[in-house]
């Protein structure tokens, strides 16, 4: 494995591995989720679910866009077979995610730490935890994935006891929280980072096209919208912009 | 209301698929990738799915279109200038909250 010499420098050999980094780390995660999960909470008691249910979903699947995807099949009565298929399109966006996130995973990492990190493996925790210039240990993502999980099961239990009291404008002002989050975790990037600034660019053009040419739009549903345009994009981008090789450097250093 | 029953068989359904879709790909793929072209592809899919997530979703996240504009256009500065998650998002949800509040009594 020592075959691609480079000089490189020590960012592949250390580990981030402190509990305490991860539960900071993850705390404005848990904050944005407060929110944006009480809006979820509002809206699932709104469409019939009793308060334990939209819980124990949340607890569950640890998923906005999923979650609300799902509510209103599981209160018209839809069948299992549409739920999990809704699921499956709107989620596997996360398979691409756990590839992308185990290859920053540390020698730390077990079997069953991945059985048990996957579980919160959303977008947010994605992004944050392979923003680190280093590979992450297993304490580290047993704290990124707590904080957010809590925010995320608290802020419904908020929402859904709260539901009715708050007044419309306030709900609607919640509602753009989790997109300025996205936000947030995708412009210090592109401003560092040309590639990922045309990449996000091209990404928002191919989303645009499919969102409101009427053809396209009318036959393809929402999740595979979202897995197309990420697709065409990282791979187009793979290729014009391929990253600088490191691999080689943790080789030489682990070898 | 669902009753308790059917709600359990929706709620195993729902969350076995989430979980699966997120296990399955972590727990298989072992070892690094050497494919540069994979790494490369991997490297860009976090940008990419939130680029596509947010726009153009984000306009339609909000009451009216002309508030979710203005609160974007606040994450964008927020974020330019690195404020954390936090702060962007409580930002962009208070404009909106102020822009609406404008729309409606003024």
């Amino acid at each position: 494995m020592l075959d691609d010499n480079q000089k490189g420098d020590d960012s592949g050999m250390n580990e981030l591995n402190s509990f305490s980094k991860g539960i900071k780390d993850g705390l404005p995660i848990c904050l944005g989720y407060l929110s944006v999960a009480f809006a979820f909470g509002i809206s699932a008691v709104n469409a019939g679910l009793d308060i334990w249910q939209a819980v124990l979903i949340s607890m569950a699947n640890v998923t906005s866009a999923g979650q609300l995807a799902g509510v209103p099949i599981i209160v018209s009565g839809g069948t299992l077979i549409e739920l999990a298929a809704t699921q499956l399109i709107i989620n596997l966006r996360y398979s691409l995610m756990s590839i992308s996130l185990s290859q920053k995973f540390g020698k730390s990492v077990r079997f069953v730490d991945k059985l048990l990190v996957s579980f919160v493996n959303t977008d947010e925790v994605f992004a944050v935890s392979s923003s680190n210039k280093t590979d992450v240990g297993r304490k580290y993502m047993y704290g990124i994935t707590l904080t957010p999980f809590i925010g995320w099961s608290l802020g419904t239990l908020l929402g859904a006891m709260a539901g009715n009291i708050l007044p419309e404008i306030v709900i609607s002002a919640l509602g753009i929280a989790i997109y300025a989050m996205f936000v947030a975790i995708v412009v210090p990037c592109a401003k560092k980072e040309r590639p990922v600034l045309f990449c996000s660019l091209f990404a928002i053009v191919l989303s645009c096209i499919f969102n409101y040419v009427p053809v396209l739009k009318e036959h393809i549903s929402n999740g595979f919208i979202i897995i197309i345009c990420t697709v065409i994009a990282g791979a187009v981008f793979a290729l014009v912009a391929p990253i600088p090789n490191e691999e080689a450097k943790e080789d030489i250093q682990n070898g | 209301m669902v009753d308790a029953i059917t709600f359990f068989k929706y709620l195993l359904v729902m969350a076995g698929v989430t979980y699966l879709v997120r296990m399955v790909p972590m727990v298989l793929v072992r070892g690094k990738i050497k494919n540069n072209f994979v790494r490369s592809f991997l490297y860009y899919v976090p940008y990419a799915v939130l680029s596509v997530m947010t726009i153009p979703a984000i306009f339609y996240s909000t009451s009216y279109i002309i508030s979710a504009i203005i609160g974007l256009a606040v994450a964008l500065v927020l974020s330019y200038f690195n404020r954390g998650l936090l702060t962007v998002a409580v930002f962009a949800s208070a404009t909106v909250l102020i822009v609406e509040l404008i729309l409606k009594y003024i």
